[in-house]
Protein backbone atom coordinates (compact mmCIF):
# COMPACT_ATOMS: atom_id res chain seq x y z
CA UNK A 1 0.00 0.00 0.00
CA UNK A 2 2.52 2.54 1.23
CA UNK A 3 5.01 1.44 -1.43
CA UNK A 4 2.40 2.09 -4.16
CA UNK A 5 1.73 5.59 -2.95
CA UNK A 6 5.44 6.36 -2.90
CA UNK A 7 5.80 5.00 -6.44
CA UNK A 8 2.95 7.10 -7.84
CA UNK A 9 4.22 10.15 -6.06
CA UNK A 10 7.68 9.57 -7.40
CA UNK A 11 6.24 9.57 -10.91
CA UNK A 12 3.98 12.60 -10.41
CA UNK A 13 6.70 14.38 -8.42
CA UNK A 14 4.58 15.47 -5.45
CA UNK A 15 5.46 14.86 -1.79
CA UNK A 16 3.82 11.73 -0.32
CA UNK A 17 0.48 12.41 1.31
CA UNK A 18 0.07 9.27 3.32
CA UNK A 19 -1.28 9.86 6.82
CA UNK A 20 -1.75 7.18 9.43
CA UNK A 21 -5.52 7.11 10.08
CA UNK A 22 -4.83 6.13 13.68
CA UNK A 23 -3.04 9.40 14.35
CA UNK A 24 -3.90 13.11 14.44
CA UNK A 25 -3.38 15.53 11.55
CA UNK A 26 -0.14 17.55 11.74
CA UNK A 27 -2.18 20.68 12.48
CA UNK A 28 -3.95 19.02 15.43
CA UNK A 29 -0.60 17.74 16.72
CA UNK A 30 0.95 21.19 16.55
CA UNK A 31 -2.07 22.73 18.28
CA UNK A 32 -1.95 20.19 21.14
CA UNK A 33 1.80 20.62 21.65
CA UNK A 34 1.39 24.41 21.60
CA UNK A 35 -1.47 24.30 24.13
CA UNK A 36 0.56 22.07 26.47
CA UNK A 37 3.67 24.26 26.14
CA UNK A 38 1.79 27.51 26.84
CA UNK A 39 0.13 25.90 29.86
CA UNK A 40 3.44 24.55 31.20
CA UNK A 41 5.19 27.88 30.59
CA UNK A 42 2.62 29.78 32.67
CA UNK A 43 2.38 27.25 35.49
CA UNK A 44 5.78 25.54 35.59
CA UNK A 45 8.67 27.16 33.73
CA UNK A 46 8.11 30.84 34.50
CA UNK A 47 7.65 30.26 38.25
CA UNK A 48 10.93 28.34 38.34
CA UNK A 49 12.83 30.89 36.26
CA UNK A 50 11.42 33.80 38.27
CA UNK A 51 12.88 32.41 41.53
CA UNK A 52 16.41 32.84 40.16
CA UNK A 53 15.70 36.14 38.36
CA UNK A 54 14.26 37.72 41.53
CA UNK A 55 17.14 36.34 43.63
CA UNK A 56 19.74 38.02 41.40
CA UNK A 57 17.71 41.21 40.79
CA UNK A 58 20.24 43.32 42.72
CA UNK A 59 23.32 41.42 41.63
CA UNK A 60 25.41 38.56 42.93
CA UNK A 61 26.79 40.60 45.85
CA UNK A 62 23.35 41.12 47.44
CA UNK A 63 22.51 37.49 46.73
CA UNK A 64 25.54 36.17 48.59
CA UNK A 65 25.10 38.68 51.41
CA UNK A 66 21.52 37.43 51.93
CA UNK A 67 22.77 33.85 52.23
CA UNK A 68 25.62 34.75 54.59
CA UNK A 69 23.31 36.56 57.00
CA UNK A 70 23.35 34.84 60.46
CA UNK A 71 19.58 34.06 60.53
CA UNK A 72 19.81 32.54 57.06
CA UNK A 73 22.81 30.42 58.07
CA UNK A 74 21.04 29.14 61.19
CA UNK A 75 17.93 28.35 59.11
CA UNK A 76 20.07 26.34 56.67
CA UNK A 77 21.72 24.49 59.57
CA UNK A 78 18.37 23.69 61.19
CA UNK A 79 16.93 22.42 57.90
CA UNK A 80 19.93 20.12 57.41
CA UNK A 81 19.66 18.88 61.02
CA UNK A 82 15.92 18.14 60.73
CA UNK A 83 16.41 16.24 57.46
CA UNK A 84 19.40 14.35 58.93
CA UNK A 85 17.19 13.05 61.75
CA UNK A 86 13.86 12.48 60.02
CA UNK A 87 15.04 10.87 56.76
CA UNK A 88 16.99 8.01 58.47
CA UNK A 89 14.01 7.37 60.79
CA UNK A 90 11.67 6.98 57.84
CA UNK A 91 14.30 4.98 55.98
CA UNK A 92 14.44 2.37 58.77
CA UNK A 93 10.64 2.33 58.97
CA UNK A 94 10.35 1.98 55.18
CA UNK A 95 12.69 -1.02 55.15
CA UNK A 96 10.92 -2.72 58.06
CA UNK A 97 7.42 -2.09 56.71
CA UNK A 98 8.36 -3.19 53.18
CA UNK A 99 10.00 -6.37 54.53
CA UNK A 100 6.90 -7.32 56.53
CA UNK A 101 4.46 -6.40 53.75
CA UNK A 102 6.32 -7.69 50.68
CA UNK A 103 7.89 -10.88 52.04
CA UNK A 104 4.92 -12.25 53.99
CA UNK A 105 1.23 -12.94 53.49
CA UNK A 106 -0.81 -11.85 56.48
CA UNK A 107 -4.28 -10.64 57.38
CA UNK A 108 -4.98 -6.92 57.30
CA UNK A 109 -2.14 -6.16 54.86
CA UNK A 110 -4.20 -3.93 52.56
CA UNK A 111 -5.46 -1.97 55.56
CA UNK A 112 -1.91 -1.48 56.82
CA UNK A 113 -0.86 -0.09 53.41
CA UNK A 114 -3.80 2.35 53.52
CA UNK A 115 -2.69 3.51 56.98
CA UNK A 116 0.88 4.06 55.75
CA UNK A 117 -0.50 6.24 52.92
CA UNK A 118 -2.60 8.30 55.32
CA UNK A 119 -0.20 11.29 55.67
CA UNK A 120 -0.46 11.91 51.90
CA UNK A 121 -4.13 12.73 52.21
CA UNK A 122 -3.92 14.92 55.31
CA UNK A 123 -3.42 18.67 55.10
CA UNK A 124 0.08 19.64 56.34
CA UNK A 125 -1.54 22.12 58.72
CA UNK A 126 -3.48 19.27 60.35
CA UNK A 127 -0.25 17.22 60.58
CA UNK A 128 1.18 20.03 62.69
CA UNK A 129 -2.05 20.59 64.62
CA UNK A 130 -2.19 17.00 65.93
CA UNK A 131 1.15 17.54 67.71
CA UNK A 132 0.05 20.90 69.11
CA UNK A 133 -3.01 19.16 70.59
CA UNK A 134 -0.83 16.35 71.95
CA UNK A 135 2.03 18.37 73.46
CA UNK A 136 0.63 21.92 73.82
CA UNK A 137 0.12 23.60 77.19
CA UNK A 138 -3.63 22.78 77.07
CA UNK A 139 -3.10 19.07 76.44
CA UNK A 140 -2.80 16.11 78.79
CA UNK A 141 0.91 15.67 78.17
CA UNK A 142 1.80 19.37 78.15
CA UNK A 143 1.94 20.13 81.91
CA UNK A 144 3.65 16.79 82.61
CA UNK A 145 6.38 17.48 80.02
CA UNK A 146 6.77 21.00 81.36
CA UNK A 147 7.38 19.72 84.90
CA UNK A 148 10.34 17.73 83.57
CA UNK A 149 11.57 20.67 81.50
CA UNK A 150 11.11 18.84 78.18
CA UNK A 151 10.35 21.14 75.26
CA UNK A 152 8.75 19.62 72.20
CA UNK A 153 6.58 22.35 70.69
CA UNK A 154 8.31 25.51 69.45
CA UNK A 155 11.58 23.54 69.57
CA UNK A 156 13.55 21.14 67.40
CA UNK A 157 11.78 17.90 68.54
CA UNK A 158 8.41 19.25 67.40
CA UNK A 159 9.81 20.27 64.01
CA UNK A 160 11.35 16.81 63.60
CA UNK A 161 8.08 15.08 64.57
CA UNK A 162 6.03 17.16 62.12
CA UNK A 163 8.59 16.48 59.36
CA UNK A 164 8.60 12.74 60.10
CA UNK A 165 4.78 12.78 59.87
CA UNK A 166 4.58 14.40 56.43
CA UNK A 167 7.47 12.38 54.94
CA UNK A 168 6.34 9.13 56.59
CA UNK A 169 5.18 7.17 53.48
CA UNK A 170 7.89 8.10 50.94
CA UNK A 171 10.43 5.28 51.42
CA UNK A 172 7.87 2.57 52.24
CA UNK A 173 5.75 3.57 49.21
CA UNK A 174 8.73 3.16 46.89
CA UNK A 175 9.95 -0.15 48.36
CA UNK A 176 6.70 -2.11 48.80
CA UNK A 177 5.83 -2.55 45.08
CA UNK A 178 9.50 -3.13 44.20
CA UNK A 179 10.00 -5.85 46.83
CA UNK A 180 6.63 -7.45 45.99
CA UNK A 181 7.75 -7.74 42.35
CA UNK A 182 11.02 -9.38 43.36
CA UNK A 183 9.27 -12.07 45.39
CA UNK A 184 10.97 -14.26 48.00
CA UNK A 185 12.93 -16.72 45.81
CA UNK A 186 16.37 -15.12 46.28
CA UNK A 187 15.98 -14.89 50.04
CA UNK A 188 14.73 -18.48 50.33
CA UNK A 189 17.74 -19.71 48.33
CA UNK A 190 20.18 -17.80 50.57
CA UNK A 191 18.50 -19.08 53.75
CA UNK A 192 18.50 -22.68 52.56
CA UNK A 193 22.24 -22.35 51.82
CA UNK A 194 22.79 -21.44 55.45
CA UNK A 195 22.82 -17.65 55.49
CA UNK A 196 21.46 -15.96 58.59
CA UNK A 197 18.53 -13.55 58.41
CA UNK A 198 20.77 -10.47 58.61
CA UNK A 199 23.20 -11.88 56.02
CA UNK A 200 20.28 -12.53 53.68
CA UNK A 201 19.05 -8.98 54.10
CA UNK A 202 22.49 -7.40 53.78
CA UNK A 203 23.89 -9.43 50.85
CA UNK A 204 20.74 -10.39 48.93
CA UNK A 205 17.82 -8.04 49.55
CA UNK A 206 19.64 -4.74 49.95
CA UNK A 207 21.63 -4.97 46.67
CA UNK A 208 18.37 -5.83 44.89
CA UNK A 209 16.53 -2.76 46.15
CA UNK A 210 19.33 -0.19 46.43
CA UNK A 211 18.22 2.04 43.53
CA UNK A 212 14.59 2.04 44.57
CA UNK A 213 15.71 2.81 48.11
CA UNK A 214 17.87 5.71 46.94
CA UNK A 215 14.93 7.04 44.92
CA UNK A 216 12.62 6.92 47.95
CA UNK A 217 15.23 8.61 50.14
CA UNK A 218 15.68 11.40 47.56
CA UNK A 219 11.96 12.18 47.47
CA UNK A 220 11.73 11.91 51.26
CA UNK A 221 14.66 14.29 51.68
CA UNK A 222 13.28 16.87 49.24
CA UNK A 223 10.00 16.97 51.11
CA UNK A 224 11.71 16.99 54.53
CA UNK A 225 13.81 20.04 53.63
CA UNK A 226 10.94 21.86 51.96
CA UNK A 227 8.03 21.17 54.33
CA UNK A 228 6.25 24.37 55.27
CA UNK A 229 2.71 24.00 56.62
CA UNK A 230 3.25 21.33 59.29
CA UNK A 231 6.53 22.84 60.47
CA UNK A 232 5.04 26.33 60.52
CA UNK A 233 2.32 25.23 62.97
CA UNK A 234 4.71 23.60 65.48
CA UNK A 235 7.78 25.85 65.19
CA UNK A 236 6.65 29.09 66.81
CA UNK A 237 8.76 31.05 64.26
CA UNK A 238 11.59 31.95 66.62
CA UNK A 239 14.20 33.66 64.46
CA UNK A 240 17.61 32.05 64.53
CA UNK A 241 16.28 29.19 66.70
CA UNK A 242 13.29 27.37 65.22
CA UNK A 243 13.19 28.76 61.70
CA UNK A 244 13.81 26.29 58.91
CA UNK A 245 14.64 27.55 55.40
CA UNK A 246 11.02 27.61 54.12
CA UNK A 247 9.90 29.50 57.26
CA UNK A 248 12.78 31.93 56.85
CA UNK A 249 11.66 32.54 53.25
CA UNK A 250 8.18 33.41 54.54
CA UNK A 251 9.47 35.88 57.16
CA UNK A 252 11.76 37.66 54.68
CA UNK A 253 8.98 37.84 52.09
CA UNK A 254 6.50 39.29 54.59
CA UNK A 255 9.12 41.92 55.54
CA UNK A 256 9.24 42.92 51.83
CA UNK A 257 12.87 41.80 51.73
CA UNK A 258 12.26 40.12 48.37
CA UNK A 259 15.87 39.67 47.22
CA UNK A 260 16.80 37.85 50.43
CA UNK A 261 13.58 35.79 50.36
CA UNK A 262 14.23 34.65 46.79
CA UNK A 263 17.93 34.07 47.52
CA UNK A 264 17.09 31.53 50.24
CA UNK A 265 14.27 30.18 48.03
CA UNK A 266 16.74 29.70 45.18
CA UNK A 267 18.74 27.25 47.33
CA UNK A 268 15.56 25.22 47.86
CA UNK A 269 14.76 25.42 44.14
CA UNK A 270 18.26 24.17 43.40
CA UNK A 271 17.65 21.25 45.75
CA UNK A 272 14.45 20.48 43.83
CA UNK A 273 16.28 20.59 40.49
CA UNK A 274 19.08 18.29 41.73
CA UNK A 275 16.43 15.89 43.09
CA UNK A 276 14.63 15.86 39.73
CA UNK A 277 17.88 15.34 37.81
CA UNK A 278 18.97 12.40 40.00
CA UNK A 279 15.46 10.94 39.83
CA UNK A 280 15.49 11.13 36.01
CA UNK A 281 18.93 9.48 35.84
CA UNK A 282 17.79 6.69 38.18
CA UNK A 283 14.66 6.11 36.10
CA UNK A 284 16.53 6.03 32.81
CA UNK A 285 19.43 3.84 33.96
CA UNK A 286 17.86 1.49 36.45
CA UNK A 287 14.14 1.72 35.84
CA UNK A 288 13.74 2.59 39.50
CA UNK A 289 10.46 3.98 40.72
CA UNK A 290 7.02 3.55 39.28
CA UNK A 291 5.53 6.65 37.73
CA UNK A 292 2.20 6.10 39.51
CA UNK A 293 1.56 9.58 40.79
CA UNK A 294 1.08 9.33 44.55
CA UNK A 295 3.48 11.61 46.34
CA UNK B 1 7.33 -17.33 64.75
CA UNK B 2 4.33 -17.72 67.01
CA UNK B 3 2.22 -19.52 64.45
CA UNK B 4 4.63 -22.18 63.17
CA UNK B 5 2.84 -24.89 65.12
CA UNK B 6 -0.61 -23.71 64.07
CA UNK B 7 -2.85 -26.54 62.89
CA UNK B 8 -4.32 -26.03 59.42
CA UNK B 9 -7.86 -24.73 59.51
CA UNK B 10 -7.10 -22.77 62.63
CA UNK B 11 -7.14 -18.96 62.31
CA UNK B 12 -3.67 -17.67 61.69
CA UNK B 13 -2.25 -14.19 61.25
CA UNK B 14 0.22 -15.10 58.50
CA UNK B 15 0.98 -17.83 56.02
CA UNK B 16 3.97 -20.02 57.04
CA UNK B 17 7.30 -18.94 55.56
CA UNK B 18 10.97 -19.79 56.13
CA UNK B 19 11.93 -16.11 55.88
CA UNK B 20 12.73 -14.68 59.33
CA UNK B 21 11.97 -11.29 60.80
CA UNK B 22 8.19 -11.07 60.43
CA UNK B 23 7.54 -10.42 64.11
CA UNK B 24 10.31 -7.88 64.41
CA UNK B 25 9.59 -5.86 61.25
CA UNK B 26 5.82 -5.89 61.63
CA UNK B 27 6.10 -5.09 65.32
CA UNK B 28 8.43 -2.18 64.70
CA UNK B 29 6.29 -0.87 61.80
CA UNK B 30 3.11 -0.97 63.87
CA UNK B 31 4.76 0.68 66.88
CA UNK B 32 6.27 3.46 64.75
CA UNK B 33 3.03 3.94 62.79
CA UNK B 34 1.07 4.18 66.05
CA UNK B 35 3.44 6.64 67.69
CA UNK B 36 3.88 8.99 64.72
CA UNK B 37 0.52 8.82 62.94
CA UNK B 38 -2.26 6.94 64.72
CA UNK B 39 -2.02 8.21 68.30
CA UNK B 40 -1.71 11.89 67.26
CA UNK B 41 -4.71 11.55 64.89
CA UNK B 42 -6.70 9.71 67.57
CA UNK B 43 -5.86 12.61 69.89
CA UNK B 44 -7.38 15.04 67.39
CA UNK B 45 -10.54 12.97 67.03
CA UNK B 46 -10.82 12.50 70.81
CA UNK B 47 -10.39 16.23 71.35
CA UNK B 48 -13.03 16.95 68.76
CA UNK B 49 -15.44 14.43 70.32
CA UNK B 50 -15.05 16.20 73.67
CA UNK B 51 -16.43 19.37 72.03
CA UNK B 52 -19.82 17.68 71.82
CA UNK B 53 -22.34 18.26 69.05
CA UNK B 54 -23.20 21.75 70.27
CA UNK B 55 -19.57 22.87 70.38
CA UNK B 56 -18.97 21.33 66.98
CA UNK B 57 -22.00 22.96 65.37
CA UNK B 58 -21.29 26.37 66.86
CA UNK B 59 -17.95 26.34 64.99
CA UNK B 60 -19.69 25.15 61.83
CA UNK B 61 -22.41 27.78 62.15
CA UNK B 62 -19.80 30.55 61.93
CA UNK B 63 -20.06 32.00 58.41
CA UNK B 64 -16.30 32.58 58.33
CA UNK B 65 -15.75 28.81 58.76
CA UNK B 66 -18.37 28.02 56.12
CA UNK B 67 -16.85 30.49 53.66
CA UNK B 68 -13.31 29.18 54.26
CA UNK B 69 -14.43 25.58 53.67
CA UNK B 70 -16.39 26.62 50.57
CA UNK B 71 -13.38 28.54 49.19
CA UNK B 72 -10.99 25.62 49.86
CA UNK B 73 -13.22 23.01 48.25
CA UNK B 74 -14.43 25.28 45.43
CA UNK B 75 -10.98 26.43 44.30
CA UNK B 76 -9.56 22.90 44.66
CA UNK B 77 -12.40 21.58 42.49
CA UNK B 78 -11.87 24.16 39.72
CA UNK B 79 -8.08 23.67 39.83
CA UNK B 80 -8.45 19.87 39.64
CA UNK B 81 -10.80 20.31 36.66
CA UNK B 82 -8.25 22.51 34.84
CA UNK B 83 -5.56 19.93 35.64
CA UNK B 84 -7.75 17.08 34.40
CA UNK B 85 -8.01 18.80 30.98
CA UNK B 86 -4.46 20.10 30.56
CA UNK B 87 -2.91 17.15 32.41
CA UNK B 88 -4.40 14.78 29.83
CA UNK B 89 -3.10 16.96 26.96
CA UNK B 90 0.38 17.07 28.53
CA UNK B 91 0.37 13.29 29.11
CA UNK B 92 -0.80 12.77 25.50
CA UNK B 93 1.97 14.85 23.89
CA UNK B 94 4.56 13.16 26.15
CA UNK B 95 3.38 9.65 25.24
CA UNK B 96 2.51 10.07 21.57
CA UNK B 97 4.61 12.80 19.99
CA UNK B 98 8.30 13.30 19.38
CA UNK B 99 9.45 16.90 19.66
CA UNK B 100 12.56 18.70 20.87
CA UNK B 101 12.65 19.02 24.66
CA UNK B 102 10.20 16.18 25.31
CA UNK B 103 12.52 14.44 27.81
CA UNK B 104 13.09 17.71 29.67
CA UNK B 105 9.37 18.43 29.91
CA UNK B 106 8.73 14.88 31.08
CA UNK B 107 11.22 15.37 33.93
CA UNK B 108 9.92 18.87 34.75
CA UNK B 109 6.34 17.69 35.27
CA UNK B 110 7.46 16.40 38.70
CA UNK B 111 8.72 19.86 39.72
CA UNK B 112 5.68 20.59 41.93
CA UNK B 113 6.44 17.40 43.90
CA UNK B 114 10.04 18.49 44.49
CA UNK B 115 9.78 22.28 44.83
CA UNK B 116 8.99 23.38 48.39
CA UNK B 117 5.52 24.90 48.55
CA UNK B 118 6.70 28.18 50.09
CA UNK B 119 9.06 28.70 47.14
CA UNK B 120 6.25 28.02 44.67
CA UNK B 121 4.05 30.39 46.67
CA UNK B 122 6.32 33.43 46.56
CA UNK B 123 7.25 32.79 42.91
CA UNK B 124 3.61 32.54 41.80
CA UNK B 125 2.59 35.56 43.92
CA UNK B 126 5.33 37.66 42.29
CA UNK B 127 4.53 36.42 38.75
CA UNK B 128 0.76 36.87 38.95
CA UNK B 129 0.80 40.16 40.91
CA UNK B 130 -0.55 43.17 38.96
CA UNK B 131 3.03 44.24 38.19
CA UNK B 132 4.40 40.72 37.64
CA UNK B 133 5.38 39.15 34.30
CA UNK B 134 2.08 37.33 33.89
CA UNK B 135 -0.20 39.47 36.07
CA UNK B 136 0.60 42.58 34.01
CA UNK B 137 -0.61 40.79 30.85
CA UNK B 138 -4.11 40.60 32.34
CA UNK B 139 -4.27 44.11 33.80
CA UNK B 140 -5.48 45.69 30.50
CA UNK B 141 -8.59 43.48 30.91
CA UNK B 142 -8.91 44.64 34.52
CA UNK B 143 -8.42 41.04 35.63
CA UNK B 144 -6.57 40.67 38.92
CA UNK B 145 -5.24 37.18 39.58
CA UNK B 146 -2.98 37.39 42.64
CA UNK B 147 -4.70 38.31 45.93
CA UNK B 148 -8.11 37.04 44.68
CA UNK B 149 -9.65 33.53 44.60
CA UNK B 150 -8.22 33.24 41.06
CA UNK B 151 -4.76 33.31 42.62
CA UNK B 152 -5.66 30.36 44.84
CA UNK B 153 -6.71 28.42 41.73
CA UNK B 154 -3.38 29.26 40.03
CA UNK B 155 -1.41 27.90 43.02
CA UNK B 156 -3.54 24.74 43.18
CA UNK B 157 -3.15 24.12 39.43
CA UNK B 158 0.62 24.21 39.96
CA UNK B 159 0.44 21.83 42.95
CA UNK B 160 -1.97 19.35 41.34
CA UNK B 161 -0.55 19.05 37.81
CA UNK B 162 1.76 16.03 38.36
CA UNK B 163 -1.02 14.00 39.98
CA UNK B 164 -3.09 13.92 36.78
CA UNK B 165 -0.15 13.55 34.37
CA UNK B 166 1.55 10.77 36.36
CA UNK B 167 -1.70 8.83 36.83
CA UNK B 168 -2.83 9.06 33.19
CA UNK B 169 0.56 8.68 31.47
CA UNK B 170 1.25 4.97 32.30
CA UNK B 171 -2.29 3.97 31.26
CA UNK B 172 -1.90 5.86 27.97
CA UNK B 173 1.40 4.07 27.30
CA UNK B 174 -0.39 0.73 27.55
CA UNK B 175 -3.12 1.54 25.01
CA UNK B 176 -3.11 -1.02 22.23
CA UNK B 177 -2.72 0.94 18.96
CA UNK B 178 -4.66 -1.77 17.10
CA UNK B 179 -7.84 -0.60 18.82
CA UNK B 180 -7.44 2.81 17.20
CA UNK B 181 -6.64 1.25 13.83
CA UNK B 182 -9.73 -0.96 14.12
CA UNK B 183 -11.86 2.11 14.87
CA UNK B 184 -10.36 3.90 11.86
CA UNK B 185 -11.00 0.96 9.49
CA UNK B 186 -14.60 0.82 10.74
CA UNK B 187 -15.03 4.38 9.52
CA UNK B 188 -14.57 6.44 12.67
CA UNK B 189 -12.82 9.74 12.16
CA UNK B 190 -9.99 10.66 14.52
CA UNK B 191 -12.19 12.77 16.80
CA UNK B 192 -14.70 9.94 17.17
CA UNK B 193 -11.90 7.45 17.91
CA UNK B 194 -10.53 9.67 20.66
CA UNK B 195 -13.82 10.57 22.30
CA UNK B 196 -15.62 7.22 21.92
CA UNK B 197 -12.79 4.68 22.05
CA UNK B 198 -9.79 6.13 23.89
CA UNK B 199 -11.33 8.46 26.48
CA UNK B 200 -13.67 5.88 28.07
CA UNK B 201 -10.69 3.61 28.73
CA UNK B 202 -8.70 6.50 30.21
CA UNK B 203 -11.58 7.75 32.35
CA UNK B 204 -10.74 5.80 35.57
CA UNK B 205 -7.16 7.11 35.47
CA UNK B 206 -8.35 10.67 34.77
CA UNK B 207 -10.85 10.44 37.64
CA UNK B 208 -8.18 9.09 40.00
CA UNK B 209 -5.79 11.88 39.01
CA UNK B 210 -8.58 14.43 39.44
CA UNK B 211 -9.42 13.08 42.91
CA UNK B 212 -5.76 13.05 43.99
CA UNK B 213 -5.24 16.64 42.77
CA UNK B 214 -8.49 17.71 44.42
CA UNK B 215 -7.60 16.06 47.77
CA UNK B 216 -4.14 17.63 47.74
CA UNK B 217 -5.57 21.03 46.78
CA UNK B 218 -8.08 21.10 49.62
CA UNK B 219 -5.34 20.72 52.23
CA UNK B 220 -2.68 22.83 50.51
CA UNK B 221 -1.30 25.70 52.56
CA UNK B 222 2.25 26.82 51.72
CA UNK B 223 1.83 27.76 48.08
CA UNK B 224 -1.61 29.35 48.57
CA UNK B 225 -1.17 31.79 51.46
CA UNK B 226 1.27 34.03 49.58
CA UNK B 227 -0.89 34.49 46.47
CA UNK B 228 -4.36 34.38 48.07
CA UNK B 229 -4.45 37.76 49.79
CA UNK B 230 -6.13 35.95 52.70
CA UNK B 231 -9.16 38.22 52.99
CA UNK B 232 -11.72 36.66 55.40
CA UNK B 233 -14.93 35.52 53.62
CA UNK B 234 -13.29 36.11 50.20
CA UNK B 235 -9.93 34.40 49.79
CA UNK B 236 -9.23 32.75 53.13
CA UNK B 237 -8.70 28.99 52.87
CA UNK B 238 -9.67 26.47 55.58
CA UNK B 239 -6.08 25.43 56.52
CA UNK B 240 -5.23 29.11 57.08
CA UNK B 241 -8.29 29.52 59.29
CA UNK B 242 -7.02 26.56 61.38
CA UNK B 243 -3.69 28.37 61.83
CA UNK B 244 -5.48 31.65 62.73
CA UNK B 245 -7.66 29.87 65.33
CA UNK B 246 -4.52 28.26 66.81
CA UNK B 247 -2.80 31.63 67.07
CA UNK B 248 -5.89 32.90 68.93
CA UNK B 249 -5.55 29.87 71.28
CA UNK B 250 -9.01 28.83 70.07
CA UNK B 251 -8.21 25.12 70.11
CA UNK B 252 -11.88 24.11 69.84
CA UNK B 253 -12.29 26.10 66.62
CA UNK B 254 -9.08 24.72 65.09
CA UNK B 255 -9.97 21.14 66.08
CA UNK B 256 -13.50 21.31 64.67
CA UNK B 257 -12.37 22.65 61.26
CA UNK B 258 -9.56 20.08 61.13
CA UNK B 259 -11.98 17.23 61.93
CA UNK B 260 -14.33 18.24 59.12
CA UNK B 261 -11.42 18.42 56.69
CA UNK B 262 -10.13 15.02 57.87
CA UNK B 263 -13.55 13.39 57.42
CA UNK B 264 -13.81 14.75 53.88
CA UNK B 265 -10.22 13.63 53.08
CA UNK B 266 -10.95 10.10 54.29
CA UNK B 267 -14.08 10.03 52.14
CA UNK B 268 -11.97 11.14 49.16
CA UNK B 269 -9.45 8.36 49.90
CA UNK B 270 -12.30 5.86 49.93
CA UNK B 271 -13.66 7.20 46.63
CA UNK B 272 -10.21 6.95 45.01
CA UNK B 273 -9.90 3.33 46.16
CA UNK B 274 -13.38 2.54 44.84
CA UNK B 275 -12.58 4.09 41.43
CA UNK B 276 -9.41 2.00 41.23
CA UNK B 277 -11.15 -1.22 42.29
CA UNK B 278 -13.91 -0.56 39.73
CA UNK B 279 -11.40 0.18 36.99
CA UNK B 280 -9.42 -3.01 37.76
CA UNK B 281 -12.62 -5.04 37.36
CA UNK B 282 -13.71 -3.19 34.24
CA UNK B 283 -10.43 -2.60 32.40
CA UNK B 284 -7.90 -4.84 34.12
CA UNK B 285 -5.60 -2.02 35.23
CA UNK B 286 -5.61 0.46 38.05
Amino acid sequence: MVEDIHMTNAIVGEPPEFRNPASESPAAKAALILAALVFLTFFLFLPLVSVFVEAFRKGAGEYLAALAEPDAVSAIKLTLLVAAISVPLNLVFGLAAAWAIAKFEFKGKAFLITLIDLPFSISPVISGLVYVLLFGSHSLLGPWLKSYGIEILFAVPGIVLATVFVTFPFVARELIPLMEDQGTGDEEAALSLGASGWQTFWYITLPNIKWGLLYGVLLCNARAMGEFGAVSVVSGHIRGLTNTMPLHVEILYNEYNFVAAFAVASLLALLALVTLALKTVLELRFGAGNTGGKH
Amino acid sequence: MADTTAVSGQWRLKQPSIIPGFGMTLGFSLAYLSLIILIPIAGLIWRSASLGWSGFFSVLADTRTQDALFISFGTAFVAALINAIFGVIVAWILVRYEFPGRRLIDAMVDLPFALPTAVAGIALATLYAPKGWIGSLFMPFDLRIAFTPLGIIVALVFIGLPFVVRTVQPVMEEIDREVEEAAATLGANRFQTITRVLLPGLMPAILTGFALAFARGVGEYGSVIFIAGNIPYVSEIAPLLIVIRLEEFNYAGATAIATIMLLISFTMLLVINLIQAWSRRRYGHG
